[in-house]
């Protein structure tokens, strides 16, 4: 099947007075419809930007995709005229924020705002909108979804609100959608909901999520392929699997160790939980050569002066590390 | 529930009531008025206040009562026209400054500050000098100098709202910029907007006597607050009651729309919750 996303060689940087932040440095990405991508990394890796790339929505100034190519369904996403960008976005490729106790407007009901959503795009009468609003918050399974519509965000509860805000993403059936940590406001039970549910809508729209996290548990239970990202690069790329019985990249395995597993045979407390030595370089100033060089325990003479390529470790399994070139 | 609330802050009611009560009084003028209040009656010149004349008379025998009742029209119609100029032209400036920001921002801003830098009642005297004197003009001039206020208060929450989540939200729904600025942005400035209107009213009103009182407000023989209190400033010994009735009348009204402000500063403001 063909890939409903494309994103390639993405070059989005910030230009402020302290120099340039190279946020996202040569990233990318493919995607095919109703495929879940999980997108890891710590913070300031890259991968929010690289999202809000995708659908246009950097502050310029100070932020500017730099080059790189997005096609949506192999249309060019950064030659569209602003109009034309303006129809794609929620229609064709929606997003999911982080935060939804602040991403509904506290000033209207959540009926009012999915409305919106749908009106903007949809040339149909209220009362059909209505019933399409109904439908979805009836699949987005929130009770009673008729009266929930006269509701304000405030009425609402955490776990309520994130899937109000999925439903409000869902409501167009988007091809793809961008999921920037939905989950990471939530409590863990609620967060199993809110992901189950994902699924069940990609499944049901034959959407593509890019599923944007820094929890390695919720990739592994529901993405089908995984990047890891470091200072605006993938770094490692492999179906999930793979990377998570086969880790090649030492970043990557370095993550993976730091996931704390509970064992019982283990006394708690006696030993102190993986760390991956040493902080995330600043983004105006990356090392040169490779740029985990001075964290990395399996350094080369290579990382310090030269940038390592993609490297074809196993079936559709790519790290970005001269230990294998 | 915001009646409820405003119910319960005492002062904010009394402001509130006042209002009204001047607000009724201005609709209703010409009926509540007892005596014509541009008709002269020299025969009874500077007559205190009796049943026939509340008020007391001034030097050309016309009632105070009616002058005043009618005043209240003047003032009321100045000062509520001149603060719906300034708070269309100033949140209409204050959002695509504060939405678009950048050099937009900065030259809208910078003239503003130019505008501000002036005391705003010497620049309406200044504007009063150059188109004249008449009601509507002291109405264009008041409106114009209290722009920059609105301006800058919808400026600065438009700056952080266009931060909020719900905005970047609504971007990535595909949002124009237009349906941003109306639906995201202004609806949640109406808290501090709310309150400059009501304090702006009273600024005005201030104004407008001020300036009807140094003679370029509403031309006598208009029976605005700031004309009688104009014509009186030489008999204040003689005839008091010229003086102390639109005195009061002055007084009851500001006081009662800064009442009223205050309140609702209370009421709207969510970290006072």
């Amino acid at each position: 099947m063909d890939n409903i996303l494309d994103i390639q060689d993405l070059h989005t940087f910030f230009y402020t007075p302290e120099g340039t932040a190279k946020a996202v440095n040569g990233v990318s990405l493919s995607l095919k419809p109703g495929e879940i991508l999980g997108l890891v990394g710590e913070s300031g890796c890259g991968k929010s930007v690289t999202n809000l790339s995708v659908l246009r929505l950097i502050s310029d100034p100070p932020g500017k995709i730099v080059s790189g190519k997005i096609s949506l369904d192999g249309q060019d996403l950064l030659q569209l005229p602003k109009r034309d960008m303006r129809k794609i976005r929620g229609d064709r490729i929606s997003m999911i924020f982080q935060e939804p106790m602040i991403s509904l407007n506290p000033a209207y009901t959540i009926g009012n705002q999915l409305m919106e959503a749908l009106l903007t795009h949809r040339k149909i009468s209220r009362a059909e909108a209505v019933n399409r609003v109904v439908e979805m918050l009836q699949m987005v399974e929130i009770p009673s979804a008729e009266k929930r519509l006269k509701d304000y965000p405030h009425h609402l509860s955490g776990g309520m609100r994130q899937r109000v805000m999925i439903a409000e993403a869902m409501l167009l059936r988007p091809q793809v959608l961008l999921a920037d940590e939905p989950t990471t406001a939530l409590d863990v039970t609620i967060q199993a909901q809110v992901l189950e549910l994902m699924y069940k809508l990609t499944e049901e729209f034959d959407t593509a999520i890019i599923l944007v996290t820094h929890n390695l548990g919720i990739v592994a239970e529901s993405a089908q392929r995984v990047a890891v990202m470091y200072t605006g690069r993938v770094i490692e790329e492999a179906p999930v699997k793979d990377l998570f019985e086969s880790p090649r990249h030492p970043y990557t395995n370095g993550l993976l160790r730091s996931v704390p597993v509970p064992d019982q045979n283990r006394p708690a407390g006696r030993e102190p939980l993986y760390e991956i030595e040493g902080i995330v370089p600043n983004l105006f100033d990356l090392p040169s050569g490779c740029s985990f060089h001075p964290r990395c325990s399996r350094i080369k003479d290579i990382c310090r002066h030269e940038q390592p390529p993609e490297v074809e470790v196993g079936t559709n399994h790519m790290a970005r590390c001269w230990l294998y070139a | 529930m915001f009646m409820r609330k405003i119910y319960k802050n005492k002062l904010g009611l009394a402001g509130f009531i006042v209002i009204l009560a001047f607000a009724m009084l201005a609709l209703a003028a010409p009926w509540v008025s007892t005596h014509d209040p541009l008709k002269a009656d020299v025969m009874n010149w500077k007559a205190p206040p009796s049943m026939d004349h509340f008020f007391g008379t001034d030097e050309y025998g016309r009632d105070i009562f009616s002058r005043v009742i009618h005043g209240t029209r003047i003032s009321m119609y100045i000062s509520f026209l001149s603060v719906l100029i300034a708070t269309f032209f100033g949140v209409s400036i204050g959002a695509i400054s504060g939405f678009y920001g950048g050099w937009i921002d900065n030259i809208i801003m910078r003239f503003m500050d130019a505008v501000m830098s002036f005391p705003a009642i010497l620049l309406a005297i200044g504007i009063m000098a150059v188109m004249g004197g008449s009601i509507y003009n002291v109405t264009i001039a008041l409106g114009f100098v209290y722009i920059p206020r609105f301006a800058r208060i919808i400026r600065g929450s438009a700056l952080s709202l266009r931060q909020k989540e719900f905005v970047e939200a609504s971007l990535a729904l595909g949002s124009s910029d237009f349906t941003i600025i109306f639906r995201h942005i202004l609806p949640n400035c109406m808290a501090p907007l709310i309150v400059q209107i009501t304090l702006s009213l009273a600024y005005a009103i201030l104004a407008e006597t001020g300036l009807s009182f140094l003679g370029l407000g509403a031309p006598p023989p208009a029976p605005s607050w700031g004309n009688i209190l104009s014509d009186a400033r030489n008999l204040m010994l003689d005839a008091p009651w010229m003086t102390v009735f639109p005195g009061i009348a002055i007084t009851m009204c500001v006081l009662g729309f800064n009442l009223l402000g205050d309140a609702l500063r209370d009421i709207l403001d969510p970290r006072l919750k």
